[in-house]
């Protein structure tokens, strides 16, 4: 009975943790991009459901459940069914890795990098899934779309993390934000001996989420919605919530590689000894990760209300012929920086 | 030279900030959207909206029947039927139909009107909701004009110096 409750139970209450309040937190995204969307078009945005709008995503969520699952009579029935599922569990088994918090992740292990990378790229099975079962030609050519940028990005973005590793000296996350410990505050991150690195990072993210200005997966000008036009109702409602969980989880990771993760960007400077309810500000926590993450994915939306959707070919061009020779350029750089000694990982605190 | 500074613009992304930089300001600035059922925009006093058949101060209905808007009506909307009244004799409409889905909202009614008995309120937030309902008659065009007769008489009021 111990054993079951240590072995079972308590994991799935971790899990429980982890999982609950990210799918609020993907439905308060929602809102939050139509939101700012709104403002950045000189418009209000979501404000008639609940004050200022905040419950619009739940009443949103609450007519996809309630709608019919159509089922187009040419799709592969398995197939067509097992998509959705596929595009979300990676999107929720990746967060797994993520370390909250000093001792704060489910499952501390220390090929947590690969293991990520890995959840990542198998998102992109279930979208591709998608589009074939459908049995659509719209889908199929948004899966394909997608196919192919997930994986020209997946290269940039696996040789930007390759510079983070060189620096950091570990697969594990969390030693990954113990090697951005120092006493120089916000320039003992990664991101200033990486910046160039972090923006290619952040910019193949959104364009492995398939969001603006790379959604041309879901064009709506050209292709409907890709690969998930034929789905309705709750399947559709899936997708959209292992697309928000992979932008939140990609604004959690670029703070956890570039920014820190729960340090402090005080780190070092302020020694003080104050109540525990305010120590976080100086000695960091999961709310400085939570504000770190927050602004990165408030560039996902940013991005989304600047920026015009990229021609296929241009996306193509970026990832191949600029990013991944910038990240080659970068490793060797990380190497030199490591070897010579320029950047000490974790050096106190 | 300028294909080196062009390189270097780019790879800097110095355009896409100058894009963010735009876009941050205006999420900031006053949002020009109405919230409409709660505010409106300015309306002017000549707004031509739903029809009303105004009344005397002392209650008595101006339309004389003359007909002239019928005859003007470039969509053939109004239809109009008239008797002498009984009682007093005087000549009035039995019948006053105008149907909104023919109405263009031209005005011309209310100017050919000698007695400015017909006009056109401002009101124009109203719907039908069975078939039928878009001819409207005598009867409900004058309560129309009872209710918003201090309305008609101030915007009809505001304009008459131009006219």
């Amino acid at each position: 009975m111990d054993q079951l409750i240590h072995q079972v139970l308590v994991p799935v209450g971790y899990i429980a943790a982890i999982a609950l309040p990210l799918i609020v937190a993907v439905a308060m995204f929602v809102y939050w991009e139509r939101k700012v969307i709104g403002w950045m078009h000189v418009r209000m945005g979501p404000n008639k459901i609940g004050p200022f709008g905040v419950l619009q995503a739940f009443a949103d969520v609450v007519k996809l459940l309630l709608k019919e699952v159509i089922l187009p009579s040419s799709a592969n029935r398995v197939l067509y069914y097992l998509a959705p599922l596929l595009a979300l569990v990676p999107a929720f088994a990746a967060w797994a890795v993520v370390p909250f918090g000093e001792k704060m992740v489910l499952a501390d292990v220390n090929a947590g990098l690969l293991y990520l990378l890995a959840m990542t790229s198998l998102g992109v099975y279930g979208i591709i899934l998608a589009g074939w079962a459908s049995n659509s030609r719209y889908a199929l050519l948004g899966a394909m779309r997608s196919a192919a940028q997930v994986i020209s990005y997946e290269l940039a973005m696996g040789l930007a993390l390759v510079c983070v590793l060189v620096l950091a000296g570990s697969l594990n996350l969390t030693d990954i934000v113990h090697a951005q410990a120092g006493g120089k505050g916000f320039f003992d991150w990664f991101w200033l001996p990486l910046l160039p690195v972090f923006v290619v990072y952040f910019v193949s993210g959104v364009a492995e989420t398939n969001r603006a200005p790379f959604d041309v997966a879901e064009g709506e000008s050209e292709i409907v919605a890709g690969f998930h036009v034929e789905y309705s109702g709750s399947a559709f409602a899936i997708f959209f919530l292992a697309e928000y969980a992979n932008m939140i989880l990609v604004s959690f990771l670029a703070s956890i590689f570039f920014l820190g993760g729960w340090l402090s960007p005080l780190q070092g400077w302020i020694h003080a000894d104050a109540p525990g309810w305010i120590n976080w500000i100086w000695t960091g926590g999961f709310a400085w990760l939570l504000i770190k993450a927050f602004l990165m994915s408030f560039l996902f939306l940013w991005f989304r209300a600047t920026f015009p959707r990229y021609r296929y070919d241009q996306i193509m061009r970026l990832g191949w012929k600029v990013f991944i020779p910038i990240t080659i350029v970068w490793v060797l750089v990380a190497g030199c920086m490591k070897y010579f000694g320029w950047v000490v990982a974790g050096t106190g605190v | 030279m300028s294909r080196i500074t062009d390189y270097f613009k780019s790879l800097l992304l110095i355009e896409l900030f100058k894009g963010m930089g735009l876009t941050l300001r205006y999420m900031f600035k006053p949002k020009y959207t109405v919230r409409f059922p709660m505010e409106h925009i300015p309306r002017s006093n000549r707004f031509r909206g739903l029809h009303a058949l105004r009344r005397y101060a002392n209650g008595e209905e101006r339309c004389i029947a003359c007909k002239l808007c019928e005859a003007v009506c470039p969509a053939l909307a109004i239809t109009i039927d008239s008797a002498p009244r009984e009682g007093d004799g005087q000549r009035r409409t039995t019948r006053y139909d105008i149907d909104l889905f023919k109405c263009i909202f031209c005005g011309f009614c209310e100017e050919s009107c000698p007695v400015d008995s017909i006009v056109e309120t401002s009101v124009m937030e109203y719907h039908f909701e069975q078939r039928g309902q878009n001819v409207v008659t005598k009867a409900q065009l004058l309560a129309i004009g009872d209710r918003f007769e201090p309305e008609i008489a101030a915007a009809r009021a505001q304009d008459a110096p131009y006219r």
